[in-house]
């Protein structure tokens, strides 16, 4: 079986990727768990989310196009699945998403990924 | 030697004509808005200390584009350091036409489509408008909207930062999603004009001190885009809107409503500029909802030379509105028209069938219910709708004015109650 983890952050939490000076325990912790997971062999992939205003919400319901600014805020859908995807551009994104069967029945939100926190949770570091 | 003030002047001039130029050519090629804007003002510091000393640039914007890049080049630099996988230094080493101020292609477009993109909250549209294409402060910004500055400034760095970091396009979108891309920047810009003007007996803008750059925004646009219609439309309506402010205000202060107003105070140099902007647009015969609104304007300025204001005109002119648009101004504005031709109890007919939820909060749609009430003589209703009115309005001179309207209202009903006369 494969299994997916959804994680579920805090505006703290958040706020605490920001600040490279000043990261731990958040980023340790993040460092730590990822290399026991790799060390499992169990890992398949992953990548952390820009923070949840970067986020998009598209939905298409009887053919007709709505975007909104910030993340998918109702709560009757629920998170049913994700994709990632190699776009150029939020545009590109948004026309993408607005195709994507989810955006007739429910909503799709468009966010990008943060290779820089991924890059910071996977890098070997000289004083690790 | 030049003197400090001159070159202050200097700067400020190339400041207001090509602020929003550069802005949108940096972050067209870096995508980060912010990033520009604070590289700009740097550029402009820079140019206080230097111009004094070695004289104004034979092109000043040059001169501003060459020490802006300089300093994106620096932060993005200083950024490769930390993360390899920044893409703004290889965007900027790329371009290739940094020198050449006469090839600078204009983007100010392009800018004003970000302001105004759907993933942007649309409360946003116009403060990033006039912040990104003309220069504006967050606390202009903010005393213009009724926000207190830093909150202005905060919402305005979200932005910024959502434009960045989700990597929105700066392109002109295909010709299939532009009409409605254009027209959240044609609300966008209209919202910053105030957009109750003439509605009825509607307040005034709030926002008037933004109206010259709201006009100047449209004259842009339809600099950028001569052939669409709606961008004429837009600047017809704000300058024939714009040509009556003199007749505003009674040499007391008090709100004149446009049917009493004076016409020989209204500024024939916009009306006629309004009237050619229109022609045109109407030239290309896809009308919109900016142009019926012109229209309707355009009617209204005719009863400075007839004396008479042509309502079929107008009342033909709002119902294409309200098959158009259907917003609770329009149905407001299109009662008030037929109010005119058939009478109060038509009017207000058309003003029952407004949803409530759009109505209850909307100021001009008290005071014309209380103004179609007041003529049938129904005076204590009329009170009443007046009184929602004057509670909805934070506009002094339009409280002043609705206050007088209620008390007369009062009056009538006794006048009516006394002689037994109804009308109805």
């Amino acid at each position: 079986m494969q299994y997916a983890l959804l994680i579920y952050e805090s505006p703290d939490a958040f706020s605490k990727r920001q600040d490279e000076h000043d990261e731990e325990p958040y980023m340790g912790a993040w460092r730590s768990y990822y290399k026991s997971v790799v060390d499992a062999g169990i890992y398949l992939g992953g990548q952390p989310l820009d923070i949840p205003e970067t986020g998009t919400t598209v939905a298409h319901p009887g053919g007709k196009r709505q975007i909104q600014d910030g993340p998918y805020a109702n709560t009757k859908e629920q998170l049913g699945g994700f994709m990632l995807l190699e776009l150029p551009s939020l545009d590109a994104a948004l026309d993408w998403a607005a195709r994507c069967p989810a955006a007739i029945y429910g909503a799709v939100e468009v966010r990008p990924l943060a290779p820089r926190v991924h890059q910071r949770v996977t890098s070997a570091r000289a004083d690790a | 030697m030049r003197t400090l003030e001159t070159v202050g002047r200097a700067v400020e001039s190339v400041a207001r004509e090509s602020y929003g130029r550069l802005v949108a050519y940096l972050s067209a090629r870096t995508r980060d808005p912010a990033g520009a804007e604070d590289a700009l003002g740097d550029a402009l510091l820079a140019a206080l200390t230097t111009w004094p000393r070695d004289g104004i640039p034979a092109s000043p914007e040059g001169w501003l584009l060459t020490a802006a890049r300089n300093r994106l080049t620096d932060r993005a630099r200083h950024r490769m350091v930390r993360a390899q996988s920044e893409p703004t230094l290889q965007i900027i080493m790329q371009s290739s036409d940094w020198e050449d101020r006469d090839l600078l292609p204009d983007q100010r477009l392009n800018l004003m489509l970000v302001c105004a993109h759907p993933a942007i909250d649309s409360d946003m549209h116009t403060p990033l408008m006039l912040q990104m294409v003309l220069g504006l402060d967050a606390a202009a910004i903010g005393r213009a909207f009724l926000v207190a500055p830093q909150t202005m400034g905060q919402r305005l760095v979200r932005a910024k930062t959502k434009i960045r970091q989700a990597r929105i396009a700066f392109e002109i979108p295909g010709a299939d999603s532009l009409p409605t891309r254009l027209t959240a920047v044609l609300n966008a810009i209209y919202a910053a004009f105030g957009d109750s003007w003439e509605d009825a007996d509607g307040a005034d803008a709030q926002r008037a001190e933004l109206a010259d750059e709201a006009i100047w925004l449209a004259r842009l646009l339809s600099n950028l885009l001569p052939e669409e219609p709606e961008v004429r439309g837009l600047l017809a309506l704000m300058l024939h809107c714009e040509a009556r402010r003199p007749a505003r205000r009674s040499s007391e202060g008090r709100y004149v409503p446009l049917a009493d107003q004076d016409c020989s105070l209204w500024r024939e140099p916009l009306i006629d500029e309004a009237e050619r902007q229109l022609a045109h647009a109407s030239s290309a015969s896809r009308v919109g909802r900016y142009q019926l609104e012109a229209a309707i304007q355009s009617v209204h300025a005719e009863r400075r030379r007839s004396g008479k204001t042509q309502w079929c005109a107008i009342v033909a002119f709002y119902d294409r509105l309200a098959i158009l648009t259907g917003a609770v101004g329009v149905e407001v504005g299109r009662a008030a028209a037929h109010a005119e031709i058939e009478g109060p109890a038509a009017a207000l007919i058309l003003l029952d069938r407004i949803d409530s939820a759009l109505s209850s909060g909307y100021q001009p749609y008290w005071a014309v219910r209380g103004h179609l009430l007041d003529q049938m003589g129904r005076g204590p209703s009329a009170v009443a709708a007046y009184t929602c009115a004057i509670d909805l309005t934070a506009d002094e001179a339009v409280r002043g004015f609705l206050l007088q309207r209620r008390a007369a209202a009062a009056n009538s009903q006794i006048v009516v109650e006394s002689t037994g006369v109804r009308s109805s």
